[in-house]
């Protein structure tokens, strides 16, 4: 089953007009700003193929920019995030790409402050959903049919172990799972699609766990 | 778990009760969440519909590229004035639908039902027909649920994506849910709701998707106005008794497979269709060439 709620289908609420170039991409845009977990300085916005070419009759660049000012999708100040932005002081920068992607809605954000910085490729599968399929260089394979965390950490021995355990003992069931890392004993990244919405409360635990940089839940 | 129209329908017959009740029954074992969490969140969907509904019939919307807008007012002055060729109730469900479809393009807040480019067909026949229908909020909450399981069947065996399975995916689906729906708010029974759904979606096949310039305005606003329509009528053709002689579920596949070898100039693509003709490409030179200059 592709869809398991009814609220895939009466929902979401969202600014319009398009589920997928505005709710997707104010999403594919609060993911990069909650891995990023705090304001940046500077955002590079790159769009491929149809969100190249329709964004701004979309509204794709002040919903992704209203993702990145944290908004969910449904925020009515997604309308005036480009000035918002300018407000907080965040550099913002559109860059329309000719490369050919292999899902016509393609986005790619780079958000920036100091040294800091992480660069994340989404796309937008449709009634608001969508997919990372690439984080800070690691490939991502995320279904966008489940609720899905996202686990940053260090490649240690038994950090996998421990987020297990922690999804475990609240009775949260792992449908699918992936780990990658770019070196050995470097930065690796957990990605856990699960049965059911993962609480806030949840993530916070397994932040808490050591050698975890930063947990994150893309689906509800 | 229904997979299809006609579990959907034997869950509640042999239930004795309504489809909206198989969907929130469903709905609460899914997500874990408690009946009162479940109808609340639909709860709110249904204020949002409403508010975007109103705006749209009493202010002037406008969207970005200035492409549609300000058609539900025109239609609700020209109900008023009385002189209308169908009917008051129709024409307030046509105008619904485009209010909020004109909210939805101009960047205004609404709940996508299934989608955005969709979102008029189901609010509209909901609050088109509340005058006469005098339905409870939790009967327009119960009439969102039944849409919501038609949808659903729809979503997981077919498509409600205009990309993936042309106009007749989405406004089509959109269509088929409120016809569906509406049967079960005034009275009929899970398997008049069924027969609703064939009837429309029937009427919708083969419709392409072909948006002027990419974006969701031409023609989607005034399909919605149709889809409206079209659900009302085939809601009156289910309780009169009329049923599909294609039962739903394969109504449901055949759009699928339609949708599947629709070339792809005609899903969403803007390269084919009204977005290809003459003025199509002119509106589209307009929107984009303009402001491609100006950066």
């Amino acid at each position: 089953m592709k869809y398991r709620t009814v609220f895939d289908i009466i929902g979401p609420i969202m600014i319009g007009p398009s589920s997928s170039h505005t709710a997707g991409a104010a999403r594919i845009g609060r993911v990069a700003r909650t891995l990023f977990a705090e304001k940046p300085d500077r955002a590079d916005i790159y769009f491929y193929g149809s969100f190249a070419k329709t964004y701004r009759g979309h509204g794709t660049d002040v919903a992704i920019v209203g993702g990145i000012l944290d908004f969910d999708t449904f925020d009515s100040r997604i309308t005036n995030a480009l000035t918002i932005a300018k407000d907080e002081k965040i550099d913002i920068h559109f860059h329309e790409e000719e490369a050919l992607t292999d899902h016509p809605n393609t986005a790619k954000v780079v958000l920036t402050k100091g040294e800091v910085t992480i660069e994340l490729v989404g796309i937008s599968i449709g009634g608001g959903k969508i997919e990372i399929i690439e984080l800070n260089g690691f490939q991502l394979k995320l279904s966008g049919n489940h609720p899905a965390i996202l686990v940053v950490h260090n490649d240690r021995y038994g950090v996998i172990a421990g987020v297990s355990n922690v999804l475990a003992k609240h009775e949260i069931n792992i449908g699918h799972m992936e780990v990658s890392r770019k070196e050995k004993g470097k930065e690796a990244l957990m990605v856990i699609e699960v049965d059911q919405n993962v609480p806030n409360t949840i993530l916070k635990e397994l932040e808490s766990l050591p050698n975890i940089v930063k947990v994150t839940k893309i689906h509800d | 778990m229904f997979r299809n129209v006609a579990e959907l329908v034997e869950l509640a017959e042999s239930q004795d009760i309504p489809i909206s009740e198989v969907m929130i029954r469903q709905e609460v074992e899914v997500s874990g969440k408690s009946r009162e969490v479940v109808i609340n969140q639909m709860r709110e969907n249904l204020k949002v519909m409403r508010a975007a509904v109103e705006r749209g019939i009493s202010e002037n919307v406008r969207s970005v590229s200035g492409l549609t807008g300000g058609d539900a007012v025109k239609l609700q002055e020209y109900i008023k004035k009385g002189n209308f060729l169908s009917s008051d109730v129709l024409l307030d469900a046509v105008s619904k639908a485009v209010a909020t479809n004109e909210v939805n393009a101009a960047m205004g807040t609404i709940c996508a039902t299934p989608t955005a480019g969709a979102a008029g067909v189901v609010p509209g026949v909901l609050f088109g027909l509340e005058a006469k229908l005098n339905p409870t909020e939790d009967a327009m909450i119960g009439y969102l649920f039944a849409s919501g399981a038609f949808g659903f069947v729809v979503a997981n065996n077919a498509s409600i994506s205009g990309a993936a399975g042309g106009c007749q995916a989405e406004v089509g689906s959109a269509t088929g849910m409120a016809a569906a729906a509406l049967v079960e708010l005034a009275g009929g029974t899970p398997s008049q709701s069924a027969e609703a759904m064939a009837i429309a979606l029937k009427n919708m096949l083969g419709l392409v998707c072909d948006p002027v310039a990419g974006l969701v305005e031409v023609p989607c606003v005034k399909r919605n106005a149709m889809g409206a329509s079209n659900a009302v009528v085939a809601a009156d053709m289910a309780l009169a008794g009329i049923t599909s002689r294609i039962p739903c579920d394969e109504v449901i596949d055949a759009m699928y497979k339609i949708g599947q070898t629709m070339p792809e100039a005609l899903r969403e693509t803007a390269q084919g269709g009204l977005a290809a003709t003459p003025t199509g490409r002119e509106l589209e030179a307009k929107i984009f060439g303009v402001s491609l200059d100006k950066k």
